[in-house]
């Protein structure tokens, strides 16, 4: 309980958690807000915002409406964002645990592959993974995920290095547990507040690495996603720059709000770090 | 040479990692629809399966992958990174051409993102909790979650389309021939909102590791003594402290350079700077398979050779590195 009082003093991570929230309850409400296609013709294209109550954030360059597009935008981030994390955090928690728990070759050879993961830069590796496996939503949010790895288990592997010798190790090896037992059972749950809160920053980076996808356009072209407004607000930017500036708030908001709570949860989480 | 000695030993031992990335690329590769073939026959504008058989016999595309592994393995030994079909040249030359503008955004980025980094991240630790800190705090925060793509663009709207001030894209006028100097003031030109928007992420992270390594060396007893012989701020900070404090940011300098490239991608293709980004995205597009692979292995070999750098800086600032 100390924690979340300590979390609610910080004022930005409050900030930050208010803004998640307003990300959030756009993502839920963007049926009922919202109940037609947001890919679908809405009215005359290139309406500037605020100059038609139709359309409170104006019409892209094919007479979409932008609102309606950021709406389900926010579902699509935040549907990218948790599952890709979720992926990376999984199998660096997997990689990280093995590796950590284990040492010797098996060590090794983890850690060489995460190696070779984090030398090759992780937007190229996805360019590769989309053009292998084309771009659907869901092979975009994997190829993210598997690009985002290497951090996570590095972050297990230094945990599990710490506590593998520890006492309560030692007395359940003592008492017979076997090692799966006492990787997921004993250490793991140990080893695991400093890798979720850093899930934060996996998170705003996979929402940052899916909207630049979309805006080269190499994610699914058939979902209303902020990189893809962004991308198609690029042909008219000259004079209707408020196509692509409108998203990019969004997409900044998003990854503010994230960023915020997972600083929060760490200030509170381990107060004694706090101000670093 | 002790230094070198050990920055050799470390740049020998990323060899196998190397391998490693290119027999996973290579392997992952053969999942793609599609092979050069079929990328060479659909320029060509089609052409019967007899001829495709004959291509794919040249091209040593009939043999087993690991056979294929093995030779394109012995290729590269060789320098030899095949051809493009696309660009109808060897892809070596094609990577080799693209290179310079890479190198020159990827050279100003982090020197912009390590200079600013630095200096903010000092003035952020010395008022540490007052205005200016928390002014360069939140600057930084709202950095890091700029998507580098949209602030070029808003950039370009700004500076270009409005303003004028700068070119929105390109590596250099190709309307007028300029040689020399002024060669040189134009590419720069050119380079300026490239460079602010690769950079943007990085200052973030660089002020934000400046400010909090500074805030921890400034506690040391040392620093307690360098006061207590009557030395000024000023010269406890550059003279004491700057040179320790800087250690976790030359880390991360080869931390992010695979980073620095990825973003590179992006960037080139917001000012459509001929580059080696731009060219790993038209490789997608275009189903160049074989220059997204020789791509994939001069960026890693550009990732090994930032990190044997930084192997050499870090012995350089801390001698005690060499000395374990």
């Amino acid at each position: 309980m100390d924690a979340v009082k300590r979390y609610f003093r910080s004022p930005a991570a409050v900030a930050g958690l208010i803004l998640l929230v307003i990300v959030i309850a756009m993502a839920i409400s963007a049926g009922f807000l919202y109940p037609r296609d947001p890919l679908a013709l809405a009215g005359r294209p290139l309406i500037w915002p605020f100059s038609n109550p139709r359309f409170l954030l104006g019409t892209d360059n094919s007479g979409r409406d932008i609102a309606a597009q950021i709406f389900y935008g926010a579902r699509i981030s935040l549907l990218i964002g948790g599952v890709a994390t979720a992926i990376a955090i999984l199998i660096g928690i997997l990689v990280g645990a093995f590796a950590g728990y284990y040492g010797g070759w098996v060590d090794n050879v983890l850690m060489r592959i995460t190696e070779a993961f984090q030398t090759l830069p992780n937007f190229v590796l996805l360019l590769v993974l989309v053009a292998v496996f084309g771009s659907t939503l869901t092979t975009v949010t994997i190829a993210v995920g598997v690009v985002s790895w290497p951090a996570p288990a590095r972050l297990t592997r230094a945990e599990f290095l710490s506590l593998r010798n520890r006492e309560f190790v030692q007395a359940g090896r003592t008492l017979g547990m076997k090692n799966i037992q006492l990787i997921f059972g004993e250490i793991l749950p140990n080893a695991l507040p400093p890798v979720i809160v850093y899930a934060s920053v996996v998170m705003a980076v996979a929402i940052l690495l899916e909207s630049a996808l979309a805006f080269l356009r190499l994610s699914d072209p058939n979902v209303a996603s902020w990189g893809n407004l962004i991308g198609l607000g690029r042909d008219v930017l000259r004079v209707q720059w408020y196509v692509s500036a409108i998203p990019g708030i969004a997409i900044l908001v998003t990854v503010l709000a994230v960023s915020l709570v997972g600083q929060g949860l760490n200030d509170a989480l381990n107060p004694r770090l706090k101000g670093r | 040479m002790r230094i070198l000695g050990l920055a050799g030993r470390r740049l020998a031992a990323s060899i196998p990692t190397l391998i490693l990335i290119l027999i996973g690329v290579f392997l992952l590769l053969q999942f793609a629809p599609g092979d050069t073939v079929d990328a060479m026959m659909a320029q060509m504008g089609g052409g019967d399966a007899a001829t495709a058989r004959e291509l794919r016999k040249f091209y040593g595309l009939d043999l087993s992958i690991p056979t294929q592994l093995g030779n394109y393995l012995w290729r590269l030994v060789r320098l030899d990174l095949g051809f493009s079909s696309i660009y109808g040249k060897p892809v070596a030359s094609v990577i080799l051409e693209r290179l310079p503008p890479t190198i020159l955004l990827m050279t100003a980025s982090l020197s912009f993102a390590f200079f600013f980094g630095l200096v903010f991240g000092v003035i952020a630790a010395r008022g540490v909790n007052r205005w200016p800190d928390t002014l360069i705090s939140t600057l930084g925060l709202i950095f890091y979650a700029t998507p580098s793509f949209w602030f070029g663009l808003m950039a370009i709207v700004v500076f270009s389309v409005y303003l004028q001030w700068l070119p929105p894209g390109g590596f250099e006028d190709i309307g007028t021939v300029r040689t020399g100097i002024w060669r040189v003031f134009d590419i720069a030109s050119h380079l300026v909102l490239p460079t602010l928007t690769l950079g943007l992420i990085f200052l973030a992270i660089y002020l934000r590791i400046m400010r909090a390594s500074m805030l921890e060396v400034l506690n040391l007893d040392y620093v307690r003594t360098a006061r207590a012989k009557g030395l000024d701020e000023t010269r406890v900070v550059t003279r004491h402290v700057l040179r320790n404090a800087l250690l976790p940011m030359v880390t991360l300098i080869g931390l992010q350079a695979g980073t620095m490239l990825g973003g590179s991608v992006v960037v080139e293709s917001v000012f459509s700077l001929p580059g080696l980004g731009r060219l790993a995205y038209e490789s997608v597009v275009q189903r160049d398979l074989n220059t997204l692979l020789g791509i994939v292995f001069v960026s890693a070999l550009l990732v090994i050779s930032v990190n044997f750098v930084v192997d050499l800086i870090y012995a350089r600032l801390d001698p005690r590195i060499t000395a374990g």
